[in-house]
């Protein structure tokens, strides 16, 4: 583990982590010391930053979780957002593991360098990974192309996410949804209540004073947990920036093959993409904001290759991140339907 | 100030970055709340604030635009409450239900607000978002003036530790900008503050509609010199108490991945620990020193308020979650009775002598309220009698717990001071709590140690000790039942007693009528006496209606493991309504019997008695055969 020795307030060093894609996966046993690490160890004691009291928080939930449920388990989708939660369970119960497994939900049409991604973290950090696949929706050849992106998250993810967690009997999930994504979410617990069948009441939601949290729940209920409730895009960045925390190497500008269609621009990821006539593959230089399944998720274009660039463009965006979900748009409080019917 | 149409980052903040960074990371964090009364603004005030900070995307308004045409009530204007309203039912309905969490920054501090709802009935929402706030923004229609739910948040923003206060009055165009109305409006309410202890009493006049003195001063207030919102808001020194707090830290999670590493895993709630500190397990009073402090990125030397981390100790001694690792110094209390304020969130009423579960950040003991002592009339404070809270009520009660806990008042410490209180049956959380002070009487009085014990007593007897607990419907049959299993018992050389409803009622319990608080207090009295005798090593037969689950519960919980039996007589109502041996349903059904079990009065059915005695169709008889075989199966008797 890096040490604070020679850290001084001066100290910052947000290297260039990132020169092509394939850097991107840095040695996340060793990580240089960022700002974080960097304490002032004498005088008055300094008051936190910003992202401390955010990352403290996160980690309090994530003890009060492993210390109140019999069966946790954190939902691992791969993203940013994901990225940032496994490494504060990494963080919140050094020197021991994570008390608990990981679960992906694999809808079979994620980016293929989400997957291989996945796997090569689970195998450097020796964390327990579990692949859950909606067997039946594979047999009815459920996919989004012919089905749409309703129907498909609908029984690939909603449905599947709820057959994972009936199987393993998990009575707490860990997600990564935090309040500043969406209408629906900037309403929700982080400690949120789901009943027997997985449905969120939205309108009887259990009141959360201070940093105490009910975590009572009945025979078949759950809980869903949000440790990133209060953070922003731009906290996980910087965060991500800061601790050195291996991502995705979709999340950065490269040329990549892409068809425009219905608006948005669609990486061809495999052979199952099939074209219309009137489309056709340009050698593009895009990146991803946000990730999911490969067909509903729109890249954008730009240069941004390094994390400093990311942010930068980030910050003159004048577009929001879920912009480049499809799901979203389907209707107006669709997020909030869904997650009445159990989605995260 | 920021303007409009200006991005968030210039090209040149663009091209540096890394500077860029540096100075975010050194921003502060200010948490604050808007509240008051239902159509004052609230949503409206963060849109704007959103708006006008530029935290709001091109796609999001566009969405918020064609929201307008549809939800809208600002007529060809953005609605920018439908910014922050993001449930259906809230969109559909124009209100705000539950409470919102929006972040937005300036260059100079970083904000999280929660927009709280108005409505009295949602009040619980509006605690929610305020317990985490530093500040809170009271919005006043500047028509409408000081409101009962104004008073009532600003009360609520007191007791849940909040100093600083913005009083918005807003819509103030509304008014013609007029200066006498918004002086009118700050003197009254600083009147009706004045003894809530706020730090800092703020008011501004307002339009967040049309953005007067939000961001900027306003042209149409000339008259009013103080700091728009914004500025006061980036500038209001909120570090109300800082180092010099004795450490609290309450232990949240044993981390022991092997045999060699044993760590205390927590938030520190106040001060700061240095490794080579000497500290104090609060509730034994056992003193050790910390060796390391363990974090991912490597042992820290120090560590304080707010950090997350773990203690390795010196030596190994019981320290479990719950408990609290102190300054030797500077201890809290550890009690098990203590006085504090109330807000009551629950649809049923707090009542005096139920059960119920209380937790504090890590530790939770069985508790109940010993004594209300007084409501709080939230429109003059007048301390009134009561002898229950209802839903969003707030009070004073003595409470009393199963088992010791480490605390502090809460206007000492916010964290070690706080408390929830859980519904047992529902686990909804039906109340918050903010402690004052312990209450000695615990203190000095101790249990004596008797050296003929409950199990020597039974001993004698040949017989184990029980509580056989038959509720169900008056008419039902429980005291025939009782009364043939008792003779049944009796003959077989066991030592019993039975406590029945009707008999107790004219002893024990005779100040006692048929309202929800004196029937949780029969009950309480009820199974106090029975686990005495249970104590004294006999097979109790306790024959009560009982009908609320959570009376049954606390019963259960007085006595030792497997000692309790729940025997639920089960007859419908139509028949003990038939039967009538009393005649009672006859009269509760004209009405001239009030709050009668089944009538005017609920019966909570057990969930999961352990005998459930279905009487349909079969003989008393027969049904006390059902439990003599039951108890003999299971080595009663």
């Amino acid at each position: 583990m890096a040490q604070n020795a020679g850290c001084s307030s001066e100290t910052f060093r947000l290297g260039r982590l990132v020169g092509g894609a394939g850097v991107v996966l840095s040695d996340h046993a060793t990580p240089k010391p960022g700002v974080a690490v960097c304490r002032k160890v004498t005088g008055m004691p300094a008051s936190l930053t910003h992202l401390q009291r955010l990352e403290a928080e996160s980690i309090h939930i994530m003890r009060e979780v492993a210390a109140s449920f019999s069966r946790p388990v954190m939902l691992y989708s791969i993203g940013k957002d994901s990225s940032v939660l496994l490494h504060l369970a990494m963080k919140a119960f050094y020197p021991a593991k994570p008390p608990f497994p990981f679960l992906h939900v694999d809808t079979t049409w994620k980016f293929r360098e989400m997957i291989a991604f996945r796997d090569r973290m689970a195998a450097e950090l020796g964390f327990d990974l579990l692949v859950h696949i909606n067997e039946e929706g594979v047999r009815d050849g459920i996919n989004p192309f012919d089905n749409g992106s309703n129907v498909h998250t609908h029984i690939m993810k909603t449905v599947a996410l709820r057959q994972a967690l009936d199987k393993y009997g998990f009575d707490a999930a860990f997600g990564g949804a935090r309040r500043d994504e969406e209408k629906s979410r900037a309403k929700e617990r982080i400690f949120s209540f789901r009943n027997a069948s997985h449905a969120w009441d939205p309108k009887n939601q259990r009141p959360e004073m201070w940093k105490i949290y009910n975590t009572r729940i009945a025979e078949g209920e759950s809980i869903r947990v949000f440790p990133l409730s209060n953070w922003t895009e731009l906290d996980i960045w910087q965060y991500i920036l800061q601790e050195n925390i291996p991502i995705v190497p979709l999340y950065f500008a490269k040329k990549r093959p892409v068809v425009d269609r219905g608006g948005m621009t669609i990486l061809v990821d495999d052979e199952r993409m099939k074209l219309q006539p009137d489309e056709k593959v340009e050698e593009r230089t895009v990146r991803f904001r946000t990730l999911g399944c490969y067909p509903l998720t729109g890249a954008i274009e730009s240069d941004a290759q390094t994390l400093e660039e990311i942010v930068a463009e980030m910050l003159t965006a004048r577009t929001s991140e879920r912009q480049g979900r499809l799901i979203d748009r389907d209707e107006a409080g669709s997020m909030e339907k869904k997650k009445r019917e159990g989605y995260f | 100030m920021l303007k409009l149409d200006e991005p968030v980052l210039s090209d040149a903040e663009a091209a540096d970055i890394r500077s860029y960074l540096e100075a975010q990371e050194n921003k502060t964090l200010l948490r604050f709340l808007t509240c008051g009364s239902v159509d004052d603004g609230k949503s409206t005030l963060i849109g704007r604030l959103l708006y006008d900070t530029k935290l709001i995307f091109e796609d999001q308004l566009a969405a918020l635009e064609q929201d307008s045409r549809k939800h809208g009530t600002a007529g060809d204007d953005i609605d920018f409450a439908l910014l922050v309203d993001g449930l259906e039912a809230e969109r559909q309905q124009g209100i705000t239900i539950d409470v919102a969490y929006r972040f937005f920054a300036t260059p100079k501090r970083k904000f999280i607000v929660a927009d709280t709802p108005g409505h009295e009935q949602y009040t619980r929402n509006m605690a929610t978002g305020a317990s985490t706030a530093d500040l809170a923004v009271v919005l006043v229609d500047a028509r409408q003036g000081i409101l009962d739910q104004t008073r009532r948040h600003s009360v609520i923003a007191s007791l849940l530790g909040i100093r600083h206060i913005v009083l918005a009055v807003n819509k103030i165009d509304l008014v013609d900008f007029d200066a006498e109305v918004f002086e009118g409006i700050a003197a009254d309410y600083k009147a009706f503050v004045k003894d809530l202890g706020f730090a800092s009493v703020l008011p501004i006049p307002m339009s967040a509609r049309h953005g007067d003195n939000v961001t900027r001063a306003s042209e149409n207030t000339p008259w009013y010199s103080g700091p728009s919102l914004i500025e006061h808001l980036e500038t209001v020194d909120i570090e109300s108490q800082p180092a010099a707090q004795p450490f609290r830290f309450p232990v949240q999670y044993v981390n022991r991945p092997n045999l060699d590493f044993r760590g205390f895993a927590g938030t520190i709630a106040s001060g700061e620990i240095a490794a080579g500190d000497e500290v104090v397990v609060a509730k034994s009073g056992k003193k050790t020193r910390v060796k390391r402090i363990v974090t991912y990125n490597g042992d820290i030397p120090r560590a304080s308020e707010g950090e997350a981390v773990t203690l390795v100790l010196e030596d190994e001694i019981e320290v479990s979650r719950g408990n609290m690792l102190v300054a030797p110094d500077a201890r809290p209390h550890v009690a098990d009775q203590f006085a504090a304020n109330v807000v009551w969130f629950g649809e049923h009423p707090l009542m005096p002598g139920r059960m119920y579960l209380l937790r504090t950040e890590t530790d939770q003991a069985n508790a109940t309220v010993s004594h209300l002592k007084h409501r709080v009339n939230i429109t003059n404070f007048a301390q009134e009698a009561a002898k229950s809270l209802d839903l969003n009520e707030v009070g004073v009660c003595n409470f009393s717990l199963q088992a010791p806990i480490a605390m502090d008042p809460f206007e000492d410490n916010r964290t070690t001071g706080s408390f929830i209180l859980i519904d047992r049956v529902t686990n909804a959380t039906v109340g918050a709590g903010m402690i004052l002070h312990p209450l000695r009487r615990a203190a000095n009085i101790h249990w004596q140690a008797l050296d003929v014990t409950k199990a020597s007593r039974a001993e004698l007897k040949h017989q184990k000790p029980a509580v056989l607990w038959f509720t169900g419907l008056s008419g039902s049959g429980k005291s025939t039942i009782a009364n043939l299993l008792e003779k049944k018992l009796h003959a077989a050389g066991r030592h019993t007693y039975i406590l029945d409803g009707d008999n107790v009622r004219h002893g024990l319990n005779r100040d006692l009528g048929f309202t929800e608080e004196d029937r949780v207090e029969n009950i309480r009295r009820v199974a106090e006496v029975a686990r005495l005798m249970a104590d004294a090593g006999l097979v109790v037969l306790v024959s009560f209606i009982s009908p609320f689950r959570a009376e049954r519960r606390m019963a259960r919980d007085l006595m030792a493991e497997g000692e309790f039996v729940e025997v639920f007589v089960d007859t419908p109502f139509e028949e003990c309504a038939r039967r009538d041996p009393k005649g009672l349903y006859a009269r509760a059904l004209k009405g001239e019997i009030k709050n009668f079990t089944g009538v005017d009065s609920p019966y909570e059915r057990p969930e999961r008695a352990d005998i459930h005695l279905a009487t349909s169709g079969r003989e008393p008889e027969d049904l006390a055969d059902e439990v003599e075989n039951w108890l003999r199966e299971r080595g009663y008797c």
